[in-house]
């Protein structure tokens, strides 16, 4: 084990794949000479050079439907969209093309390339630049969308996705980069579709992923000082969703909330709550909580943006509702 | 072996196209095709004369008026009709139906049915083969309207910086759906949209199958030759509406009865015979034989099974195979 930030780690994932198959190779806006505007492949076009690391026009969607092409004749593209939000410029083909292809055409058409991008708030870029609309995307079959929360689980989940045959929608947290942990040395692979009990409790599940999941971790430390022991859950993939740590946790605590950053409506919370509703409504013993971003497009002000974002007061107060009643 | 003309096996291409369609709009009134059924009939010589000219290696993709790209690809016709009836036997398992016909073997990649979607993934297949330094490039077809989206412009773009082995193909046929080129693009002829990106162009007519077989060879050389894209407008007229149960109140009877005395497959036929190549015997041979083929494309297609229910999931992951 070494301690990095989710940055180096995601950055290594990259880098260790490009140089173990020459197939793999980038593409997006400012990857190259820039280095990625979040700095994740840094050195990179210096060192893979000019056809492997591509800078590309600023043109959502033939960054996305050239990187589906490009998989189908046997390569393996990383497409990077600078943000999630410009990933609806690209709406179409992640939709109606990448998720469709592969099932319509009866297993002919293969897709091995991943959609890296960015979501989340938090940084004042105001309501076009800070949306977490991960939920859209996970409402797809034929796209599996995977939303690391660790440095470790980043380095993991994303080597898994760059040699997947899937097309994969790989969500990065814009605040997340310089979160310090250990990562696992050598050659590793995490599994997309698992999702991970991140600490053991009995009194009250907590189900989160990517930011909120960091969030839920603080919480459930301040949780304890008031004697309540919360299991956390990381999802880390969206889709395929990977319910039985989650049932069966919920079985021995009987509580649960669900932290998203995202907004509530048709969201992570409501699907999560409603699969345990359905698969161990016998095991409810108070209705489950969702901790959401409020319903308002970001404003750009600190004290507003703040206010409007999940915060771990909101999951304290939210855990000890459900508790109390 | 591309410069020499099988004039006989591109007759018969052409009406082998014609009568498939003819035989499944039959189909689509008995209600045994279902969704929407776009013909291709009266644009036989734009796929048959452009397709004519591709080397084994070289990739075709298209929009959804894809069943005669499909044969000209090599697709069975028997095939071809299985997928129209929704048949386990078709060329996408009864997946795809009309709009979404491919088979990558033979270097079809669809039957794409959102307008211009296809044409950025174009550019991706020309990037593959650009990647591995391959032979072969990519020809891609699209209507006139699918000029006017923004795909188009961002495909046209990216394949001019990168340099593509991309071959741009405008199948003008003056409507996209039903509105009439000049209510809905900017510049009149196509390719001069072209132009705007530096890309090499031509326009050439596509009721003549030999003009557009001519103008694919020459431009398809440019590409291979590392010249990077190229876009070829071919001016042609569909003798059917849109798609079925078009009202056609954009258009006058008269109007398609003018383009239909310019009908590819007539005009095909005199010039064989005007140059002496077969005989009038020997072409009717040949629609005897297309008769034959599509007599056994809806048998096979009809006594084909459907694909099973149990199969309702299968390929929605590649990765649902690695764990079977």
């Amino acid at each position: 084990m070494t301690r990095f930030t989710m940055r180096e780690a995601i950055s290594q994932a990259l880098w260790e794949e490009m140089d173990r198959d020459p197939d793999v190779f980038i593409m997006g806006e400012e990857v190259g000479l820039w280095g990625g505007t979040y700095a994740v492949t840094k050195g990179f076009y210096n060192h893979f050079g000019a056809e492997r690391v591509r800078d590309t026009p600023i043109s959502e969607s033939v960054i996305i439907g050239a990187a589906i092409g490009a998989a189908l004749t046997g390569l393996r593209p990383i497409a990077e969209l600078m943000t999630i939000n410009f990933a609806f410029s690209a709406m179409d083909h992640i939709v109606n093309e990448a998720a469709k292809l592969h099932y319509m055409f009866n297993g002919q058409m293969v897709l091995p390339m991943v959609i890296r991008t960015v979501s989340g708030g938090g940084r004042q870029l105001g309501a076009t630049h800070s949306q977490t609309p991960d939920a859209i995307f996970a409402h797809f079959p034929g796209l599996k969308v995977v939303a690391p929360g660790s440095p470790a689980d980043a380095k993991g989940l994303l080597k898994s996705a760059i040699r997947s045959n899937d097309p994969i929608m790989f969500i990065e947290h814009a605040t997340m980069y310089q979160v310090r942990d250990d990562v696992p040395d050598g050659d590793y692979t995490t599994p997309i579709g698992v999702s991970k009990i991140v600490r053991e409790g009995e009194d009250i599940t907590i189900v989160s992923y990517s930011k909120g999941l960091e969030l839920s971790i603080k919480a459930a430390d301040e949780l304890t000082k008031d004697g309540i022991n919360a299991e956390v859950i990381d999802l880390r993939t969206l889709r395929p969703l990977d319910m039985d740590p989650i049932i069966e946790s919920f079985k021995k605590t009987n509580h649960a909330v669900v932290v998203e950053e995202g907004w509530k409506s048709f969201g992570v919370g409501s699907e999560i709550s409603t699969r345990i509703y359905e698969d161990a409504f016998d095991y409810v013993d108070a209705p489950i909580k969702r901790v959401a971003q409020k319903e308002v497009p970001l404003p750009y002000n600190r004290t507003m943006e703040q206010s409007a974002l999940p915060q771990i007061p909101d999951i304290i107060s939210a855990a000890k509702e459900v508790l109390n009643g | 072996m591309k410069n020499e003309v099988d004039y006989i096996d591109l007759y018969y291409q052409m009406v082998q196209i014609r009568r498939m369609e003819e035989k499944a709009a039959e189909l689509y009134q008995q209600g045994k095709i279902g969704g929407f059924l776009h013909l291709y009939i009266g644009q036989e010589a734009v796929s048959t004369g452009l397709i004519s000219a591709r080397l084994p290696q070289d990739r075709v993709i298209t929009a959804y008026r894809d069943h005669g790209v499909a044969l000209n690809c090599g697709l069975g016709m028997n095939e071809i009709m299985a997928e129209l009836l929704g048949k386990e036997t078709g060329v996408s398992g009864g997946r795809g139906g009309s709009m979404h016909m491919a088979d990558p073997s033979k270097n079809f990649w669809g039957g794409h049915a959102i307008v211009g979607s296809h044409l950025p993934i174009a550019a991706g297949l020309a990037l593959g083969d650009q990647y591995k330094g391959n032979d072969s490039i990519t020809i891609c077809m699209f209507g006139d309207g699918a000029t006017n989206i923004g795909y188009f412009h961002e495909a046209l773009n990216l394949s001019k910086v990168w340099n593509l082995p991309v071959l741009w193909v405008c199948e003008n046929n003056n409507y996209g759906m039903g509105t009439q080129v000049n209510k809905a693009s900017a510049v009149l002829e196509i390719r001069q949209k072209a132009e705007g990106y530096a890309i090499p162009n031509s326009r050439v007519d596509g009721m003549d199958i030999m003009a557009v077989r001519r103008a694919s060879l020459e431009a398809m050389e440019k590409v291979r030759s590392g010249n990077g894209p190229y876009l070829l407008e071919i001016i042609t007229y569909r003798f059917r509406g849109h798609s079925m149960g078009d009202p056609e109140r954009y258009r006058t009877s008269d109007e398609i009865k003018k383009w239909e005395e310019d009908d590819p497959i007539g005009n095909f036929r005199n010039y064989i015979l005007s140059e002496k190549i077969t005989t009038d015997k020997e072409l009717n041979k040949i629609e005897s034989q297309v008769e034959d083929d599509v007599v056994e494309a809806v048998r096979f297609a009809e006594s084909s099974p459907e694909p099973s229910i149990n199969e309702l999931y299968k390929n929605t992951y590649y990765s649902d195979k690695e764990d079977q």
